[in-house]
């Protein structure tokens, strides 16, 4: 066999988990190779034209605080920025960018095939080689071998990929490529157990044919707010989305002819995601709804091409045609790519630890739509994750797993191994008990030393930021101890007493007693929050310092739960699957009832008298 | 320390719950239990396999009087928590079968367990170690809470149907807040802050409502004490006896046979009652005598209702005055005894010693059983008055529950401030959580998945 070279790390996917992986472990210093099927489609947008929205937006920010990539690139792809929710409180406004979709893979693959340490090669990869439970290499479908220290499987939809499109199916990774068939028997057979999901896209319309003068022009935020915290501005024009609604005789089409429809028919057998369904499934379980918002979202700057996101379907080809016809301004509009369905093998995520490697093979990480997750983000923050770890690893450092009161990531990655999941699963922020802590706004604040400690944070972005913190700080103090009376009638106050009345904002504040130093639009406001929030900050940081005390009690890795007299066989079926590395997160898997916690403890605290004797 | 004699004990809390365990651990486990052990089937415990179970009745072999429905179950040695023979009767709880399965089985030879006997003997018996023996105890205290908490759901019944109810109205209103949250681009209409405040108000009073059943439930969940308190030979320990039905007390003509205060164990409609037959009060020079009239001036003190008993067949006497002075300021049940002789008593002059119209006199024999049944039922009457039996409605009578909707209402008390104070629709939501999550604890529900499973049934999310 044919061996071409020894790396540290091997990246397996180019997609947005792979390229955010490949990143932080040349970054970090390690020999890196990345293996993608098709070059011309690295960080693929591989359905809507957009990054972030709520809560994924907040990942964004999480990865750029960190010093990941995706972030960046949003910020030069983007040609539309939206703060959403802006009328809700700022611990849920969230940024969503339209993005160029081949300004962002461009982009991503220039900062790729830049970057020191990293090689890039177009193969598919067949098998991963495992030694005494130790992931050693890889061979590729043209039989060369890499050998590696650490192996990232970042391949998204692309395991077993199967694509549906009314009863027509074709096996392919997603529409046009070639998908990779031994990969997941490869990982099945060192006995990854592994499920199915599904997933819908839309049809893609040609802006020609399309009247958009009945439809409603949205446009972004102006200027355009960025995503990374080291973007100074964004330079590409914008564009607006523009809103459509389906009807009735919509509606009709696709109650004729659901059994045409691969997903009805029973043909896809996947499970799908409940936020994001096919418009025959929106019009069966919801027939009340006389109209079903359509948005068509722009491809990019240099293309016709529009994404009609709201129609994700797997109906035949001339049901799509019949259907988009009925939708007002889109009468006479022609689908360049029609919408189809995929179905793709994914490992299940509770085999992982929380530095997402897998718990039997030593070095084998997995990050991305692999895990069970859907979104690019989702996937982004995996592949940074499992990239930074696998360099800890290496390097015989602790892994980073960030908890659910740090960041979104620590929700996601938390859930993932604990919970698992049972359709593709995407970040909400309602899944996050913290929500107050982890906000759009304060991303840098959380994790920006971890990102810097660790190495990927470019040291200016550093003390840009500690500079930032400073002054936020100073400012703090000085609402504090600054004394003042409003008028006659009211008493002497503090500002920050007066900043956290209802409906006094930072702007009268600086009115009425301006700081000492210019302070940035971005610090003020950051300033209001805490000091407007600061009762419940304290009460969500009093939360979670209660819950450290059970997340304080380790659970040893060699720790027999038959031992402990008393669980239910479920919960001990569940505790062995999970192997849960503290008590709070034993607490955290469904099933799992406070009883079978006391007796947990019990047994653990037994076992550390014990131990602590026989030393 | 070592004794190989049978214990026995009740391990399951007093007082409250449906189900109550009897456990006795020695060689002789098995043939103590036979001995009053009756099976429809004529089953026998020697025959049993161990670890199995059979269904029967605990009865008293001497009265051939059934005490309870039971399950025992018979667990041989070595094979056993103890390692020594272990039988368990599952009876139903509530003070009276559980004292009177005990008695029985102590009556049959076996002794009653110290605290934590059960777990010395498995240390002892080398199955456990010391250090294991010290968790499991910490174990059985929490095993003991399980076990308290499901017991009280199955007294209460509709509690936990209650809360669900009042918790699925909240969910109802939080699945709205958090997809118009999550999902601000999908066509989903806010409630508005009025539609939430009367919401959230309604909520609150179902809340309030229950709370103040925790109150009400007091003498359920606590038991309440009374004193029987006369002079002596008065017939305190007939009336004792009599309450319960058998000989506890002794009797004697003697004056001052009782010399310490008795406590015993009574079940009037499922309301626990503790009742202490005190020595009888008057003039001692005895220091013993005088220590017992010390008690039962401390147990008048205590009661929660004191019944003054007095003779219908005599005039009264400066003793009984003496009564009548300690008992005039408390809540009080006047008794006239031996009305089965001729009735010699004027009660006019009883009367004036109680101002409040409250206390009833009642007219009893306690030798012939006369009068018993109304004293019950009005000692019933005194602290329930407006209760019904089989009323409708739901009680709160565990304070973790209580405390739970408590917490579940200051939160709500902040959403509905955050409200009016125009706080931003998260800390609403946030609020509304916190309370979603205390009145969970009660029935042991998670938020999260919960939302979302809701938003995603009730709203069409699509883009």
């Amino acid at each position: 066999m044919y061996k071409e070279g020894d790396y540290d790390i091997i990246v397996i996917g180019a997609g947005h988990a792979g390229c955010e992986a490949a990143l932080a472990s040349a970054r970090l210093g390690f020999s890196t190779c990345l293996f993608t099927i098709n070059l011309d489609t690295i960080a693929q947008m591989s359905c809507n034209p957009a990054i972030g929205g709520l809560a994924k937006g907040h990942l964004v920010r999480e990865i750029d605080a960190l010093g990941g990539e995706m972030a960046k690139v949003t910020d030069k792809a983007g040609i539309q920025f939206r703060m959403l929710n802006m009328s809700k409180g700022p611990a849920v406004w969230s940024l969503r960018a339209q993005a160029d979709r081949v300004l962002y893979r461009l982009s991503m693959r220039y900062v790729l095939e830049s970057q020191k340490n990293l090689k890039i090669k177009q193969t598919s990869v067949e098998k991963i080689i495992v030694e005494d439970g130790k992931a050693k290499g890889v061979i590729t479908s043209l039989g060369i071998f890499y050998g590696a220290r650490a192996i990232i499987v970042t391949t998204g939809t692309f395991l077993k990929g199967l694509v549906h499109i009314g009863l027509e199916t074709f096996p392919a990774g997603r529409a046009g490529e070639f998908p990779s068939v031994g990969l997941s028997d490869s990982l099945r057979e060192h006995g990854l157990k592994t499920g199915r999901f599904k997933t819908c896209t839309p049809p893609r319309l040609d802006a020609k044919t399309i009247d958009f003068s009945k439809t409603v022009p949205q446009w972004g935020d102006d200027p355009p707010p960025p995503f990374s915290h080291s973007t100074e501005k964004i330079t590409n024009p914008q564009l607006p989305c523009y809103l459509t609604y389906t009807n009735n005789e919509t509606h009709k089409i696709i109650f004729d002819n659901l059994e045409r429809s691969s997903i009805y028919s029973g043909r896809v057998k996947g499970t799908g995601p409940r936020y994001c369904p096919s418009i025959e499934d929106k019009v069966t379980m919801f027939p009340e709804r006389q109209r079903h918002q359509v948005f068509l979202e722009p491809e990019g700057l240099e293309t016709k091409e529009y994404y009609a996101n709201g129609i994700f379907t797997s109906l035949p080809y001339d049901m799509q045609v019949s259907l988009i016809r009925t939708i007002s301004g889109l009468e006479e509009a022609e689908i360049m790519r029609p919408g189809y369905a995929i179905e793709y093998d994914f490992v299940f995520p509770t085999q992982l630890k929380h530095s997402l490697e897998t718990k039997t093979i030593d070095g084998l990480f997995l990050a991305g739509q692999i895990n069970g997750t859907s979104g690019y983000e989702e996937a982004a923050t995996q592949g940074l994750i499992a990239g930074i770890n696998a360099c800890l690893k290496l390097q015989g450092r602790e892994p980073l797993v960030l908890g659910r009161h740090e960041a979104y990531i620590g929700v996601l990655i938390d859930d993932l191994i604990t919970k698992g999941t049972n359709e593709p699963y995407r970040m909400f922020t309602s899944r996050a008990e913290y929500r107050l802590l982890l906000r759009h706004d304060n991303a840098d604040l959380r994790l920006m030393d971890k990102g810097y400690e660790i190495g990927l944070l470019e040291r200016s972005v550093y003390e840009k930021f500690q500079e930032k913190k400073k002054l936020i700080d100073e400012e703090l103090l000085r609402l504090k101890k600054t004394r003042v009376r409003l008028n006659e009638a009211e008493k002497n106050e503090s500002l920050e007493q007066i900043l956290k009345r209802p409906g006094i904002n930072y702007q009268f504040i600086e009115r009425h007693s301006p700081p000492n130093k210019q302070l940035s639009e971005e610090i003020k406001k950051e300033v209001e929050i805490q000091v407007k929030y600061e009762g419940y900050i304290q009460r969500q940081m009093e939360m979670a310092e209660r819950l450290k005390k059970i997340e304080d009690k380790k659970i040893p890795k060699d720790f027999n739960y038959t031992s402990v007299n008393g669980l239910s066989k479920e919960i001990l079926s569940k505790l062995q699957e999970v192997k849960p590395v503290n008590l709070g997160q034993a607490s955290r898997i469904p099933g799992i009832t406070p009883p079978a916690i006391s007796l947990l403890l019990v047994a653990i605290e037994r076992l550390k008298k014990e131990r602590g004797k026989s030393q | 320390m070592f004794k190989d004699d049978t214990i026995a004990a009740i391990s399951t809390p007093i007082g409250e719950g449906g189900i109550g365990i009897i456990r006795l651990s020695g060689k002789d486990s098995v043939s103590i239990v036979e001995k009053i052990f009756y099976s429809p089937k004529n089953k026998s415990l020697e025959d049993l396999p161990s670890h199995k179970i059979l269904y029967g009745f605990i009865k008293d072999p001497l009265t051939d009087e059934m005490i309870d429905e039971i399950l025992v179950t018979v667990m041989r040695s070595p094979h056993t928590y103890t390692k020594e023979d272990v039988v368990e009767i599952n009876c139903h709880s509530g003070m009276l079968p559980l004292r009177k399965i005990l008695e029985l089985v102590l009556k049959e030879g076996a002794r009653l367990a110290d605290p934590g006997e059960f777990t010395m003997r498995a240390f002892i018996n080398g199955r456990l170690d010391l250090s294991q023996a010290e968790a499991v105890l910490d174990l059985i205290r929490a095993k003991t809470d399980e076990s308290r908490r499901i017991a009280i759901e199955q007294l209460q019944g509709g509690l936990s149907e209650k809360i669900t109810i009042i918790r699925d109205r909240l969910k109802d209103l939080c699945v709205n807040i958090e997809a118009y949250i999550d999902f601000p681009e999908e066509d989903i209409e806010p409630a508005t802050k009025e539609e939430m405040k009367k919401s959230m108000e309604g909520i609150k009073l179902e809340l309030l409502r229950l709370l103040e059943t925790y109150k009400e439930a007091r003498f359920f969940r606590e038991g309440l004490s009374i004193a029987i308190v006369g002079r002596p030979n008065v017939g305190k320990s007939s009336l004792l006896n009599a309450l319960l039905r058998k000989d506890r007390a002794i009797v004697t003509p003697l004056p001052g046979t009782t010399r310490d205060v008795i406590e015993e164990y009574l079940n009037i409609r499922g309301l626990p009652v503790r009742i202490m037959d005190t020595a009888g009060i008057r003039k001692v020079h005895d220091i013993a005598e005088r220590e017992g009239v010390k008690r039962s001036l401390q147990s008048i003190e205590n009661a929660d209702l004191v019944i003054a008993i007095f003779d219908g067949s005599e005039k009264l006497c400066e003793e009984d005055l003496e009564v009548l002075d300690k008992t005039k300021d408390k809540n009080a049940l006047i008794v006239i005894n031996k009305c089965d002789l001729p009735h010699v008593l004027d009660e006019s002059s009883i009367i004036p010693y109680f101002s409040s119209n409250e206390h009833c006199i009642l007219c009893i024999s306690a030798t012939r059983g006369d009068g018993i049944e109304e004293l019950k039922s009005s000692i019933f009457n005194h602290f329930l008055k407006d209760w019904k039996e089989g009323r409708e409605g739901v009680l709160v009578t565990n304070i973790r529950h209580k405390i739970a909707i408590e917490n579940a209402l200051s939160s709500l008390g902040r959403a509905l401030s955050g409200i009016s104070e125009y706080a931003p629709i998260e800390i609403i939501a946030f609020e509304i959580r916190d309370s979603l999550d205390s009145l969970g604890e009660i029935i042991g529900a998670i938020t999260t998945d919960d939302i979302l499973d809701s938003i995603f049934k009730n709203f069409c999310i699509g883009k």
